[in-house]
């Protein structure tokens, strides 16, 4: 079905691009000046703080008042990311915490440049630590996806509605979506299992 | 150029107001019926016979794996063909939630069960309480301290997700945004105002968990 490949190009698109604005913004938190951490800290507080849908109505209806005309699609993305962003962040900046100061002042004493430190010191660490959350994060996308049948994308839940309307057989159909969901997310949390045995050094 | 004008969003602050007291009070209640169902729950995976384990993870599992809208159409829409009585769209939206709350609480409870240490409920036995009175007067007091912060932190997810209330038309402070949104076309300054008021409820419903912490921290 349609709807099945709309939700899942929409996650993996928001989950690349909240993901890159995730490391800008966790690196950002841990490494920047004081005014780029405040401002970023005040973004992800932000985004964490209000409803996802709110933030979606919010662009959707939003950009246009302002001048700017762009898809649902592109609105929804768009909200997805920030959203996605925000909690990327927050998954690296816990990652990269949970890291003991030691390993890096061993590598300042060995001489080895900031680059190079979050290299071959921090990263190989940080990530058995990030992977998981940020698998959960992916799977939280998936199911965040939803939503955009609400601002009229024709993802998963909103083809299963417009089926719904023609067919009426209510219990089916949203039995047969939640199936779809459950496989999709039980496939992402098995791959990522997965992914975290791999990357388990520590 | 986008014309600022606050005043229809003021004017109608009352219906805002209402839709919040209504969110918190529907994050609230789902908790506590939530609560009960990851009480029971936990019970039973840690307590419980092999079918009650089986049937409780699978439950945790799937719910946890399904996008909670799916959840609040699958009871306001499907539920009643099957003969479950029509329940209107407040009370699905908070039997919806609170199926979505139980299966993530009974993960929670469930951790909170198993870190207490054995020694607690042998001293219980040694005095004489029967299991049933272990579990209430040892395990369950001593469990909460342990799950407050998890408790905290699901009521305010809790109450975020009551915007999806209005998706089913609950009178909640989203449905009020959309609606004085619909009427006034207002957009920035509706959702800004709208934005606000969740996150400062989000941030005093973090710090009364925090000062509840305190006041009933886990004694290590």
């Amino acid at each position: 079905m349609r709807g099945l490949l709309v939700t899942l190009q929409v996650s993996v698109l928001v989950l690349l691009i909240g993901t890159v604005i995730g490391i800008g913004g966790g690196l950002s938190l841990l490494y920047g000046s004081l005014p780029l951490r405040w401002f970023v800290r005040v973004y992800v507080d932000t985004i964490r703080g209000i409803p996802l849908l709110v933030l979606i109505f919010a662009i959707f209806y939003g950009l246009p008042a302002l001048g700017l005309k762009v898809s649902a699609l592109m609105a929804a993305v768009m909200a997805l990311s920030i959203f996605c962003g925000a909690h990327v962040s927050e998954v690296i900046r816990g990652g990269v915490d949970s890291i003991p100061k030691g390993q890096t002042d061993a590598g300042k004493a060995i001489g080895l440049t900031f680059r190079q430190r979050l290299r071959y010191v921090i990263f190989p660490q940080a990530v058995g630590r990030i992977l998981p959350p940020w698998v959960n994060t992916a799977v939280e996308l998936v199911k965040a996806s939803s939503l955009v049948s609400l601002v009229s994308v024709v993802d998963l839940m909103l083809a299963i509605q417009q089926i719904v309307g023609r067919t009426r057989q209510t219990l089916l159909l949203y039995a047969v979506a939640a199936l779809l969901y459950f496989i999709i997310n039980y496939a992402i949390s098995m791959l990522g299992q997965r992914l975290e045995k791999r990357f388990a050094y520590t | 150029m986008y014309h600022f004008n606050w005043r229809p969003v003021f004017q109608n602050f009352d219906l805002l107001w209402q839709g919040l007291l209504l969110g918190i009070g529907i994050a609230l209640l789902s908790l506590a019926i939530g609560a009960v169902l990851g009480l029971a729950g936990a019970f039973a995976r840690v307590y419980g016979p092999r079918w009650a384990r089986t049937f409780v993870a699978a439950y945790v599992e799937f719910v946890r794996n399904i996008p909670l809208l799916l959840i609040i159409y699958f009871v306001y829409f499907a539920l009643p063909l099957i003969g479950l009585r029509v329940l209107d769209n407040l009370w699905s939206f908070v039997f919806a939630l609170a199926i979505y709350s139980g299966a993530y609480l009974t993960e929670t409870f469930r951790a909170g069960l198993q870190s207490i240490a054995k020694g607690y409920i042998e001293a219980g036995k040694a005095v004489g309480l029967t299991r049933a009175q272990v579990a209430r007067y040892v395990t369950v007091p001593l469990m909460f301290r342990v799950v407050l912060p998890s408790l905290g932190n699901t009521l305010i997810s809790l109450f975020k997700d009551t915007s999806l209330a209005s998706a089913i038309s609950v009178h909640e402070l989203t449905y009020g945004a959309i609606q004085i949104n619909v009427n006034t076309w207002r957009i920035i300054e509706v959702y800004t105002v709208v934005g606000l008021m969740y996150l400062v409820t989000c941030y005093s419903m973090a710090g009364l968990l925090r000062l509840l912490e305190r006041r009933f921290a886990v004694v290590r």
